[in-house]
């Protein structure tokens, strides 16, 4: 029996032959599989294993061109027909989502959230789990690590596992959802997730004010943090043109007082708040910084020397109040240039996106301290390297 | 005992050891009194080399260890192998760092979790995860059982406040994970290491977020006359879109014996007392702070109070984390349980807990986590009468299976360990065990750290089969990297 045979064996018509389209950041796919269910994924990855075929998993395809192409894709493993919330648990504030389902779908889930800020529109969960993305919103409820509560996944060998649970207190067992979250598909299949959801909060509001300089954002964000007010987010967005905004995300029962309190220690106004995403566009380089919050005027001094040594539009945006920041700028830049002196004033620079021809010659990841004991991890998960070989760090 | 020979001949004059016998028992056990094991040998390092040392010792021998803190673990984590050496860090006990324009510390494992807040005070700053026992625990055994405590409702448990460690591998090998900046590149290792009690190596070193001294605390004790009032007055606050810091609730069992210990007042006559706690900004706690004490009343509280300092609430608080120590004053012998149930399963598991108490007559007593689900019944028996030590542990035995019946966990706070090790079978499959210890494979595949702790059936760890997909003998040795 040829693979197609076999792939078709276990999910029926929902096997096919791929197509230029199912492309994985340029490299070709052979097969497409797209299971409906953690049985059908597991009976998929059996077959594949059986024929020895590389595997890539695919939500809606928003960030294939993250992290390092696999090194060949035999087959994609399309998640999209896993979709759907397995259950809603409002008293007990859980949620348990399919991984094809879209991040939105949780996002409003009647009087309660899963507190995730989505970049990328269309994102499903498990997209979402694979790449650990986040955004303002992580200073006040944390980032896909601190929400996910259980996980469901197939093995390289087909076998289901779970781990986790349910019900947010639980430590019974290795917290296996945070080996998977960021893990870039490299482990399992993601089939399932078990999520802590929060009220959605009666009130929002979000001041922005300028700042001149660096110091004066450091500053800034020292006098938010003292007055305790505990703050949903707190961002700076400095644009390629020029100028630092910082602004103040609130959130709960009632805001006004707190408005008036941000307003008196960093001036600007009460604005919209805005829709966050990232600070680039298609085809750009997309980084990721991140340093501990002390270090952030020395960061923010650092872009602007970059900006004029290399002459590049690097535009930045993120999280001062975490110390997680994003860089875009166009690819015709010296990319590498710019991350090599990123680094060397942030605890870590990792090119998140890049055009293929530029990622070949870039060093996405940076230095990965216990890069010796993820290998061994990999190894036994995926002994064969057979998930999205090649796309993780350290070759992985 | 003649490796562990070898093993002190290694370390003599490098490591501190005990070798004594009769000094080695006050090592052998944790806060699981019931089970003792005196180890061959405890090594007492001071520094991260010292540990790495006696690791390194460890693995050249064969010989298993286990790592003990302050020794306060409730599930047997840090109970001994008689063949094998206790590693005890309660000598590591240095605050490296308080970092406050970081919000962060970075402490020696030995460090007490409280003294980790006395730290930060005077900056503005606390250390979140409050276990009831932080007034003696350490934080390295807080990362080897991602700690949680009452205050982890609002603010998660370790896990979610360690963002770097220092660790020694069971090979001997130090790693130095993450640290002050968040998300370090790769497999999140810290997530991974926290919470897996002493199985994958030793925390030599803990970076800690630290959490802003919230501007306002206001704390309200409720009384009612069933746990079922109770239970319906917590999910009323959470249906309002309120996460108080804290809710914890005691059953009037728990309150006699609270009350017989510290006289800590509470209403007379209730079946439950539920103490809400909310901090925040002040604004935002006023406005929570009307709507819950207006969500008690409307839910039946006979009794209503509300603490007008930081005395008044202490004392609030002084009958519920008296609770455990409390019923030694009605029962000679307690099990204390912790398992965790969906919060909206509450009343009928707290039914199902008093008839099978009844029926096996067993008297429990409950103090729980009402925010969380998660439950603590304290099984109360007499070890000098026939047969109810094991009446207890049967009892013991059926509220685990209850809160897995119920879509729970075996364990909220205090660990699988050894205590629990038979149960996990009740909430995972084999091919959910197997997978988590191929984790432990590889970390430790010779099976030395903590060997016979959370999983019943240890999984062989063998040699990695495969082959490896186009992937360069000097990239796969670490040696060339693929850029």
């Amino acid at each position: 029996m040829d693979a197609l045979a076999a792939l078709r064996e276990a999910i029926g018509d929902a096997a096919r032959p791929a197509g230029d389209a199912d492309a994985v950041a340029g490299v070709p796919a052979r097969f497409v599989a797209a299971p409906a269910s953690t049985v059908e994924t597991s009976a998929v990855v059996r077959a594949a294993a059986a024929h020895d075929l590389s595997i890539v998993v695919r939500g809606a395809g928003t960030k294939q061109h993250w992290a390092a192409p696999p090194r060949e894709v035999d087959l994609v493993v399309e998640t999209a027909r896993m979709s759907g919330i397995v259950e809603h648990a409002a008293g007990d504030l859980i949620a348990i989502a399919r991984a094809g389902t879209p991040l939105h779908e949780l996002q409003h889930l009647g009087d309660q959230q899963l507190a995730l800020d989505g970049p990328i529109p269309g994102a499903t969960i498990g997209g979402t789990v694979a790449a650990n993305t986040s955004g303002p919103r992580r200073m006040a409820y944390g980032t896909v690590r601190d929400l996910i509560i259980g996980i469901t996944f197939v093995r390289a060998d087909g076998v289901v596992a779970k781990a986790g649970g349910k019900v947010v207190k639980n430590v019974a067992g290795y917290d296996l959802a945070k080996l998977l979250t960021g893990s870039y598909g490299t482990l399992g299949v993601i089939t399932e997730c078990a999520f802590r959801l929060h009220p959605r909060p009666a009130a929002t509001a979000t001041v922005a004010a300028r700042a001149a300089t660096p110091e004066a954002v450091g500053a800034a964000l020292s006098g938010i943090l003292g007055a305790r007010l505990a703050p949903t987010a707190v961002e700076v967005d400095a644009p390629a043109s020029g100028g630092f905004t910082v602004s103040v995300q609130l959130a709960g029962v009632s805001v006004e007082s707190r408005v008036e309190a941000v307003q008196r220690l960093i001036g600007g106004e009460s604005i919209e708040a805005p829709q966050w995403t990232y600070p680039w566009d298609s085809g750009d380089a997309g980084l990721k910084l991140t340093m501990p919050l002390s270090r952030i005027p020395v960061v923010l001094q650092a872009v602007l020397g970059v900006r004029e040594r290399h002459g590049v539009a690097l535009h930045v945006s993120g999280s001062i109040g975490t110390g997680v920041l994003y860089a875009g700028l166009p690819a015709t830049g010296d990319v590498a240039a710019v991350v090599k002196d990123l680094r060397s004033v942030c605890e870590s620079v990792v090119v998140l996106t890049a055009p293929a021809s530029l990622r070949a010659g870039l060093d996405l990841w940076g230095p990965v301290p216990g890069l010796e004991l993820m290998r061994r991890i990999k190894a036994r998960f995926d002994p064969d390297g057979r998930f999205a070989a090649g796309r993780f760090v350290g070759g992985i | 005992m003649e490796t562990a020979t070898r093993v002190a001949d290694r370390l003599r004059g490098r490591v501190r050891l005990i070798t004594d016998r009769h000094e080695l028992r006050t090592y052998e056990c944790d806060g699981l009194a019931q089970y003792k094991v005196i180890p061959a040998l405890v090594a007492l390092p001071r520094t991260t080399a010292e540990v790495a040392l006696t690791v390194q010792a460890c693995a050249e021998a064969g010989v298993p260890f286990v790592a003990r803190g302050s020794g306060t673990g409730l599930s047997g984590g840090a109970l001994p192998h008689a063949d094998g050496v206790l590693i005890v860090t309660a000598q590591m006990r240095d605050i490296v760092a308080v970092a406050p324009d970081d919000e962060r510390a970075v402490v020696q494992p030995g460090v007490i979790n409280l003294d980790i807040t006395r730290a930060a005070t005077p900056s503005g700053y606390y250390y979140a995860p409050d276990p009831s026992s932080q007034q003696i625990c350490s934080i390295g055994g807080n990362v080897a059982e991602n700690s949680g405590g009452a205050h982890c409702l609002k603010y998660g448990f370790t896990t979610n406040h360690i963002t770097g460690l220092e660790i020694v591998t069971p090979d001997g090998a130090v790693e130095r994970i993450g640290g002050r900046a968040p998300d370090p590149p790769g497999y999140d290792l810290l997530g991974s290491f926290v919470g897996s009690e002493g199985t994958l190596g030793i925390a030599t070193e803990v970076t800690v977020r630290l959490t802003p001294l919230p501007e306002a605390v206001r704390t309200l004790l409720a009384a009612y006359a069933t746990t079922d009032e109770a239970g319906a007055a917590t999910s009323a606050i959470i249906a309002a879109g309120i996460v108080p810091a804290a809710i914890e609730m005691m059953d009037a069992l728990a309150i006699e014996a609270a009350e017989a210990a510290v006289h800590c007042g509470y209403p007379e006559g209730a079946g439950a007392v539920l103490i809400v706690e909310l901090d925040g900004p002040q604004s935002e706690v006023d406005a929570q702070f009307a709507m819950v004490t207006q969500l008690c009343e409307a839910s039946n509280a006979f009794a209503l109070r509300v603490a007008a300092g930081d005395e008044e609430r202490a004392l609030f608080w002084k009958g519920r984390k008296s609770a455990f120590a409390a019923v030694g004053r009605i029962s000679p012998d307690y099990i204390v349980q912790d398992g965790v149930i969906p919060r909206t399963a509450l009343p009928e598991v707290l039914r199902r807990i008093a008839e099978i108490a009844a029926e096996s007559g067993v008297r429990v007593a409950n103090v729980f986590h009402a925010g969380d689900g998660n439950l603590h019944p304290l099984v109360l028996f007499d070890d000098a009468i026939e047969g109810q030590a094991e009446r207890a542990e049967a009892v013991s035995g059926a509220i685990l299976d209850l809160c897995v019946a119920h879509g729970g966990s075996i364990t909220g706070e205090h660990g699988v360990g050894m205590d629990k090790a038979k149960y996990m079978p009740r909430m995972f499959t084999d091919g959910d065990l197997d997978t988590m210890q191929l984790l432990r494979c590889a970390f430790d595949p010779d099976g030395l750290a903590n060997p016979g702790k959370v999983f019943p059936t240890p999984r062989l760890c063998g040699e990695v089969p495969g082959r490896h997909r186009g992937v360069h003998p000097l990239q796969e040795a670490g040696l060339a990297e693929v850029f």
